[in-house]
């Protein structure tokens, strides 16, 4: 059997400043280290200052996922020398001698399967090397140390999964709950980045890092997978290690022993006092948690009598989600839920595709009403919403511009059916015999109209026409 | 003029115009040219700044504008407190051209009291050392004795406390660095409560158990520069926020029907004979003067030392990690190195005190020794605390010798790490405890080796704790120094 267990580091993107100075957390994007301080430079004599909205955030992820969040919280320098640390020492969470982390015990349940939760850390990361050079002669590394300090949530999980694709549902629905309740934005460049580790059967623990997306930890498992069992089937041993993926050659290779030997000597960290959590700020973090993605569902389903599918799909993304919640009323709710979930996520099937649509709650309300009352046929809705989100033009704008408009007086759809009734003039006397064919009739009236006509009227103009 | 006067003193004068900032800054800067030679006290003198300064200070007396409770007084300041502007060396070649972008808190605040930094004064590297023999720039020697040490690390502060080359100084103490130097200087200093004074800017060495201290001539002159750079700092989150406390008011309450506990450990075996009847003395000069003191033992001492070494050497290794040349630090060609031969090759540059201490502490850190050694001593941390916890319900204060032996030639003890740290003794336990201690002079030897008597006090305690020192410190009557 195998079995896969994740770490998940998360940016808090949503903070202002970064988690021990007042730099800000958003570094992308910036002249390189433009966006430092004495504290997350490291500077002789500096102090880092715990930023207490990050221990909210954290906190949030924490409840969000299940876990216990102890009475008090400390933090722990992890040392190693590496130049994207300022300090040579990342200030972080470490439970060995109990726990201090944030959050530990989780579980989320997962396509009916439970995987559980070892730990919520908040932490800071890094900053970041860019290697310039053409060949190992001439490679230089650059250190940029604007991210340096920006406030992490590690995500470590129990080795619960036991196929790469439960992986990736896992890694949706995470990135998805981490966006709703507000701390990160996932799909920022870096904000979600995911290491993971594997074994067979009774096998060695086999670590993957370096992986760049969430496609990737997947091929990168399923490549994983099929080493082990190869190595199984001809009786050798999977060797304890860490792999490293590369992306270009589409395989894990194995990072060199020496980095696996690190001792990172964690000390407390005295700087950082320890921190009281208390039970009515956690009360208070619960209030302030916008609805789980869960209690969405089942409100859609309950008040809006939404089918469960539709309200699966609707929930769990918070940018549907909040259009539905903004653009629906008692009474239009199943027709908005419809134009978001068949036509508008047709149209936006990536999220880049998403990030472009010009589409505003409004332009929603307005189609679902015209829809309901007959104004446009469903069909030209399609049309009016595929340029609506392109242009952002008002649903009565496209409407005019597009000749959309629903043709529903009487005169000129008498005009248009004289003209088909002298056209077919056997297909008239026909459904004068058998009224079942009238609909060949109706056909051509929307056809003569691009399907403007109301179906209705029509059917009665013509049925009046006939039995004349 | 008259450079030996208090700091307290120096205001006073300041004020009434009996004396001019400028001329006594200048005076002072003469001094330092005659005197520091022989001591090297100082690792920076910042001469031009603070003859600037003192003039615009003059200025302002004689305009009658609004001025700063120093007036003038020229500090010499540790040089592991970051100055803007002036280089802060910690007596470390890996920060022989570190020039801080900014002030300590404890910098600012004086500052905006019209202090002047007449400049850095020398201490072992990164305040590791008893001795000040240990800093990348040669040895402080003591202003008593050109041939003995002046104790450390905060050497030089101590040393140009005692030899008038500056009012007033700053110093830090993580076990033993501002108390040490005050005892063989023959001068006041005091380590506050942890959490009393902002550590921002204090170069870190040991971060749990380090505060800055004032070093000065009298307890009064310790008691006006506590009101200045004591009290809650939003740049450092173990700062307490107890609000405001005048040291200075009711200095002179006595100590009448205050109750003293003499510390058995630290009177005994292994005690200079000359050093134990000076702290007899002033037990029974302070007995005279109304107080009960009555023995206390304190059993956990003995494991102190080794508990104190354990603790400071682990976070000196990862304190000090950071110097690795590579944001800040000497030139020397980045060229051709990989990084980890580069910092290797870089960081052979701490010199022996500091390297041995980085090892040790990376060995009781590392995996496996974490619980042998470093759990083992912050039990032993526990212990001394709940001892005094225990102690401070059945007195007010405690006493000891400062140090337990008199000042010692330089390089008598420097190739012997052990003994080194053994001097630390009396001193390490306000540390581990994180309460406040003072070091008053109190007499001189037969050989003319100053002697320091230290007092205790419970957390938070200064203001009682200053109020016996002043006591103790009127008792005595100690010689001019001759330089
Ligand atoms: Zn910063």
């Amino acid at each position: 059997m195998t079995k896969i267990g994740l770490e998940i580091h998360c940016q808090l993107t949503k903070l202002a400043s970064k988690l021990f100075c007042s730099c800000k957390a958003e570094y992308r994007n910036l002249e390189p280290n433009s966006n430092i301080c004495p504290v997350c430079a490291g500077l002789p004599g500096s102090l880092p200052l715990l930023n207490k909205k990050a221990v909210e955030k954290a906190t949030m992820i924490s409840l969000a996922l299940g876990c216990t969040i102890p009475e008090k919280i400390g933090f722990f320098r992890k040392n190693y020398f590496y130049p994207d640390l300022p300090k040579n020492f990342q200030i972080t969470q470490y439970n060995a001698y109990g726990p201090t982390s944030i959050g530990s015990d989780g579980k989320i349940e997962i396509e009916g399967k439970t995987i559980r939760i070892r730990r919520i850390q908040l932490e800071e990361d890094p900053g970041r090397l860019v290697y310039e050079g053409t060949s190992e002669k001439t490679m230089i590394t650059l250190i940029d140390y604007n991210r340096a300090g920006t406030p992490l949530v590690e995500i470590v999980t129990e080795p619960d999964f036991e196929t790469p694709k439960q992986v990736r549902v896992f890694l949706n629905v995470l990135a998805d709950l981490v966006e709703n309740i507000g701390v990160s934005d996932p799909y920022l460049e870096g904000a979600m980045r995911v290491d993971g580790n594997i074994s067979e059967g009774d096998g060695n623990r086999v670590e993957i890092k370096n992986v760049g997306s969430f496609r990737d930890i997947e091929k990168a498992l399923h490549f994983e997978i099929t080493r082990q069992q190869s190595l199984v089937e001809r009786g050798i041993t999977v060797q304890a290690e860490t792999r490293h993926w590369d992306e270009a050659r589409r395989i894990t290779v194995s990072a060199r022993s020496k980095e696996e030997e690190q001792d990172y000597r964690y000390l407390p960290e005295a700087d950082i006092p320890i921190v009281l959590i208390e039970h009515h700020s956690i009360e208070q973090i619960k209030m302030q948690m916008p609805e789980s993605i869960v209690a969405r569902r089942e409100r859609y389903v309950k008040k809006y009598g939404l089918p469960p599918q539709v309200s699966d799909v609707l929930s769990s993304d918070k940018f549907y989600s909040d259009l539905f919640d903004k653009a629906h009323n008692e009474k239009n709710a199943k027709e908005v839920s419809n134009i978001i979930t068949t036509d508008l996520m047709g149209f936006a099937d990536t999220r880049e595709k998403k990030l472009e649509l010009k589409i505003t709650p409004k332009h929603i309300t307005d189609l679902a009403d015209s829809i309901m009352t007959n104004k446009l046929t469903r069909n030209s809705g399609k049309t009016a919403l595929q340029e609506m989100v392109k242009t952002g033009k008002s649903l009565a704008d496209v409407i005019s511009s597009l000749d959309l408009g629903h043709v529903s007086d009487v005169g000129s759809i008498e005009k248009i059916i004289d003209e088909v009734f002298k056209e077919e003039e056997k297909a008239v006397s026909e459904a004068k015999q058998n009224p079942d064919t009238i609909n060949y009739l109706v056909g051509k009236v929307m056809k003569k109209t691009k399907g403007k006509a109301d179906p209705t009227t029509t059917l009665g103009i013509l049925r009046k026409k006939l039995s004349a | 003029m008259n450079l030996g006067i208090s700091a307290v003193e120096f205001v006073s004068q300041a004020k009434e115009g009996v004396i001019s900032v400028e001329e006594f800054v200048a005076k002072t800067l003469d001094r330092i040219k005659k005197v520091d030679e022989k001591i090297h006290a100082f690792i920076t003198v910042d001469a031009q700044n603070a003859l600037d300064k003192a003039r615009t200070i003059d200025k302002k007396i004689k305009s009658k504008e609004k001025i700063g409770s120093c007036f003038g007084m020229p500090l010499s300041i540790k040089d592991n407190i970051c100055t803007e502007g002036i280089k802060t060396t910690c007596a470390s070649k890996m920060l022989e051209n570190f020039v801080a972008p900014y002030d300590a808190t404890v910098i600012s605040r004086l500052k905006l009291e019209d202090a002047i930094i007449i400049g850095k004064a020398n201490l072992d590297e990164f305040a590791m050392g008893s001795t000040t023999e240990f800093s990348y720039f040669g040895p402080t020697r003591n202003p008593w004795n050109l041939e003995y040490v002046p104790g450390g690390s905060s050497g030089g502060s101590g040393a140009s406390v005692a030899a008038y080359e500056c009012l007033a100084s700053l110093g830090s103490d993580t076990g033993g660095s501002v108390r040490s130097p005050a005892s063989f200087c023959s001068v006041v200093g005091l380590k506050p409560t942890y959490g009393l004074i902002s550590r921002y800017g204090l170069v870190s060495y040991a971060n749990s158990i380090e505060q800055v201290g004032p070093i000065a001539k009298t307890v009064e002159d310790v008691a006006f520069l506590l009101n200045i750079i004591s009290g809650h700092d939003p740049h450092d989150n173990t700062t307490a926020n107890n609000g405001y406390v005048d040291y200075v008011q009711d200095l002179k309450h006595g100590i009448s029907g205050k109750k003293i506990g003499i510390i058995s450990q630290m009177i005994g075996e292994g005690v200079d004979k000359e050093v134990a009847s000076a702290t007899n003395t002033a037990i029974s000069k302070l007995q005279n003067l109304g107080a009960e003191c009555i023995p206390i033992s304190l059993d956990a001492i003995e494991h102190s030392v080794a508990a104190y070494y354990t603790i400071a050497s682990a976070e000196a290794s990862s304190n000090l990690a950071r110097y690795d040349n590579l944001r800040y630090g000497f030139d020397f060609g980045i060229e051709g190195y990989e990084f980890k031969a580069f910092v290797s090759k870089a960081r052979s540059n701490f010199g022996p005190e500091v390297t041995r201490r980085m090892l040790l502490g990376a060995f009781v850190l590392s995996a496996g020794y974490y619980g042998k050694y470093y759990l083992k001593a912050q039990k032993v941390r526990a212990m001394i605390k709940a001892q005094l916890d225990e102690a401070f319900k059945k007195v007010d204060y405690l006493i000891s010798p400062t140090m337990p032996i008199l000042p010692f030639k330089v390089g008598e003890k420097i190739d012997d790490p052990l003994k080194l740290y053994l001097t630390d003794i009396n001193t390490i336990t306000a540390n581990l405890s994180g309460i406040p201690a003072i070091s008053v002079p109190f007499s001189m030897s037969s050989s003319g080796l100053p002697i320091g008597i230290q007092l205790f006090a419970n957390s938070f305690k200064e203001k009682e704790l200053l109020q016996a020192a002043h006591v103790l410190q009127e008792t005595s009557n100690l010689p001019e120094i001759s330089l």
